[in-house]
């Protein structure tokens, strides 16, 4: 084919112009969301003292941290997915790491030395760890398949960035679950749980995203 | 935040040179299909002169040349909703075509660094002449199934409209259209796979 038969194909069609990137990923989220929100009522559903839980600080604050995660890895994810790339798009997720450290801090002070270590080992880690990523996975399958329309000039990065979201995500859901509230199990465990979602989305994105 | 480009500095060879490009893409967005014939036209120079420089920078034979030019092109079509209309088309274009030259040449084994600012600005451009791809064109066309290979060939080659290629084949032109769109999506992934 010749480069100018090609170009008359190209003008013939006029597909119509899709979602934009932003709401693709959103509406991918929301799909994926709700996947795992059937999923989390069916086998985990929301802690029974939900509004006792409430009026406590600390319950509060990890919605917060949740909320925050979602915000700005949401932020990362379509920073990644166009083709020119903002630099240090990593450095959105500063405000979130700052709130965590100071909700950690906080704990410490607060927290008498002895009852520290209870604090962090909590009595859910193990379902936690294997939690979260579970209920990442429709959302990350739903993000990545918005993503391949988008023009990312690293997959791989794309593909981690989607995975962020989606573990924060996982991680909202099982936030509503969870009766460890301690900014030091939630900083250590959800952050462990994490990665395994960011490191499936980096490989799944090298092989889906790259056009 | 975007880094955003520098005033525009007269170049001879650079792709804003000719036409507001930015502007005949507002306008093909808007329906206008010869304002996009134009731009891709543009483009496609653009692009042969980049492509041409970066395949020798590679070590490479320019035979590839007009392969790049196509992958990009199509890419470019395909993934045009990825342009912000309030930012300028020319550093989206050269995002594109950097990632297409590089990926065209990671699948033939270069890894070095590619710059293709480099590669579009100082370098002299030759007005190279478009000399066909070298991969055969029904070899790429045979991809697509004999329904969406009449209507590529029809729309492109013999130059029919969506409309008169749906009558032919009883087909609505909305019909042909998908078929179309569909078929050009094929023939990105079959370029993105081809290998030397």
């Amino acid at each position: 084919m010749k480069t100018d038969e090609l170009i008359t194909a190209l003008v013939a069609d006029r597909a119509a112009p899709g979602l934009s990137l932003a709401r693709k990923i959103l509406l991918a989220l929301l799909v994926g969301g709700l996947l795992s929100l059937c999923l989390f009522l069916v086998i985990l559903g929301v802690r029974h003292d939900f509004a006792t839980a409430l009026a406590t600080w600390r319950f509060d604050l990890k919605l917060v941290l949740m909320l925050l995660a979602l915000l700005l890895a949401f932020g990362v994810c379509r920073a990644l997915a166009r083709p020119i790339t903002p630099p240090h798009p990593g450095r959105r997720l500063l405000p979130l790491l700052a709130l965590a450290i100071a909700a950690v801090a906080t704990e410490l002070a607060v927290v008498p030395t002895a009852a520290l270590g209870t604090r962090l080992v909590g009595s859910n880690a193990l379902i936690c760890l294997s939690a979260i990523p579970v209920l990442s996975l429709a959302p990350l399958a739903a993000l990545l398949a918005a993503l391949r329309s988008a023009a990312p000039p690293s997959p791989v990065l794309a593909g981690a960035a989607a995975g962020l979201l989606a573990a924060a995500g996982g991680a909202a859901l099982y936030a509503l679950h969870c009766f460890d509230d301690s900014p030091l199990f939630v900083a250590t465990w959800y952050t462990l749980a994490a990665i395994p979602v960011v490191a499936l989305g980096a490989v799944a994105g090298h092989r889906l995203l790259r056009w | 935040m975007f880094r955003r480009p520098g005033p525009n500095k007269k170049r001879p060879h650079t792709l804003s040179s000719s036409k507001d490009l930015s502007q005949l893409m507002r306008l093909a967005r808007g329906g206008d299909d010869e304002a996009y014939r134009q731009l891709l036209g543009q483009v496609a120079v653009w692009l042969r002169g980049v492509a041409r420089r970066g395949l020798v920078r590679a070590g490479r034979g320019v035979e590839d040349c007009e392969d790049v030019v196509q992958e990009t092109l199509l890419a470019m079509h395909l993934k045009r909703d990825s342009w912000d209309a309030a930012q300028p088309l020319e550093p989206w274009l050269r995002a594109i075509a950097h990632h297409k030259l590089v990926d065209h040449l990671r699948r033939r084994g270069f890894r070095d660094h590619l710059d293709l600012a480099d590669l579009a600005e100082t370098l002299p451009s030759p007005q190279a002449a478009e000399e066909g791809a070298s991969v055969d064109a029904r070899q790429m066309l045979s991809c697509l199934s004999e329904r969406q290979r009449g209507i590529v060939v029809a729309i492109s080659i013999e130059g029919s409209s969506a409309r008169d290629v749906g009558q032919k084949l009883g087909m609505s032109e909305g019909a042909v259209r998908v078929a179309l769109h569909r078929a050009l999506k094929i023939l990105a992934v079959v370029y993105r796979r081809q290998q030397p």
